[in-house]
């Protein structure tokens, strides 16, 4: 007990003569820049050097690359805007597709495309950790495609009934809680000015947080020396959640990027971007 | 055959600046796998530029070097037009040169 009472009382001091350190700071840092400045800086620093044009580059290369039990090249790919047509694809995705009757995200529709040009089994690469044999292929096409849109404002269709029904569901699942710790994405992504250590949570429910949060993804992310696609990035939100992923390209996780599609409508498209 | 790099040269007041960005795993030879098994070190160790063919710079580069690296420098007096080479050669061997026109 008494060695308690001794650590109480030197911590006491140690707090009152930390105050006047603290008081110096405090003056200092009106010249100096704060800490969200100083990770802006930074990562106009990184993005100058973005190792994501590797991945484009690569993924522009499969595109036209015939290869698969077929040996045909994903030139005649319908993203949506016809076949074939890349630019501005990106930023319609997810929408409904006439052919297989569903509404489908980037990915997903890459995967349709890849079973029906060249002969791949699509449930077989979904069903493929991240990072392994096909998945790569897939994350370079993705940073491809996106990076043809660069720039250009979400536009995501909601004409269709299915198109609408996937939002709502998406905004449902955006909200639910569960997992141990009770969470939902709301729970990170529904309030400004949060943050998990240095890293800036955008407010999903708004237009500007949502063109953040949705925007950005596929992106480089320097921590893993890896490009992540944006189902890449739902599955590790589903793991901080603790919580089951809902699988690769499933219904789950592209209603999830409609609702974060749609509500980013107008914002601009910076992806493929850098992440710490 | 390893990616190529992307190589970007600007002219800048009489010179360029060059920007590489290099495709290399960069592995420092200290981690392990989830076998618990080393991964053999596999990293970049000599970088060389030129202009016109003509040596401007060499470095010798080691493990602490990131994956995918990016290096980024100036070459005095290189007007556009000009032709910027930069080749990598790593731990085992391979080699990769690639070519820029500086603009």
């Amino acid at each position: 007990m008494k060695a308690g009472v001794t650590s109480i009382a030197v911590l006491v001091s140690a707090l009152v003569t930390a105050a006047p350190l603290f008081l110096v700071t405090a003056a200092q840092a009106q010249t100096a820049p704060t800490a969200a400045e100083g990770i802006a800086q930074y990562r106009a620093l990184l993005a100058d050097g973005n190792p994501a044009d590797l991945w484009e580059a690569r993924g522009e290369a499969l595109w036209k690359l015939p290869r698969g039990p077929k040996n045909a090249s994903l030139e005649s790919c319908d993203l949506g805007r016809g076949p074939g047509v890349v630019k501005g694809a990106f930023v319609t995705l997810p929408r409904y597709f006439a052919d297989t009757r569903r509404v489908q995200d980037l990915e997903s529709r890459l995967l349709t495309c890849m079973q029906a040009l060249q002969g791949f089994d699509a449930a077989e690469i979904a069903a493929t950790p991240f990072g392994r044999s096909e998945q790569v292929n897939l994350e370079s096409l993705v940073a491809y495609v996106s990076a043809e849109s660069r720039g250009m404002a979400f536009a995501l269709p909601q004409a269709h009934a299915d198109e609408r029904l996937m939002y709502e569901a998406g905004k449902r699942i955006f909200y639910f809680r569960g997992g141990p710790y009770d969470f939902s994405c709301a729970s990170c992504h529904g309030e400004d000015g949060k943050r998990i250590r240095l890293q800036d949570l955008p407010n999903i429910t708004k237009p500007a947080g949502a063109t953040l949060g949705f925007g950005a993804w596929p992106a480089y992310r320097v921590s893993s020396g890896e490009l992540w696609s944006m189902q890449r990035r739902l599955n590790d939100c589903y793991r901080q959640q603790r919580f089951p992923y809902p699988g690769y390209a499933s219904d789950a996780t592209i209603a999830l990027s409609v609702y974060m599609g749609v509500t980013a409508k107008g914002g601009e498209s910076i992806a493929p971007a850098i992440k710490r | 055959m390893a990616d190529a790099m992307r190589i970007r040269a600007q002219s800048q007041a009489g010179n360029a600046v060059v920007r590489v960005l290099m495709a290399h795993e960069m592995e420092t030879g200290l981690r392990k796998d989830t076998a618990g098994k080393t991964v053999p070190a596999w990293h970049i160790t000599e970088v060389s530029a030129a202009l016109n063919g003509k040596p401007v710079l060499t470095a010798q580069w080691g493990p602490a070097v990131s994956k995918n690296p990016f290096m980024q420098f100036t070459v005095k007096g290189a007007k556009a037009g000009d032709k910027i080479g930069v080749t990598w050669k790593d731990n085992k061997g391979e080699t990769r040169s690639d070519e820029a026109v500086v603009s």
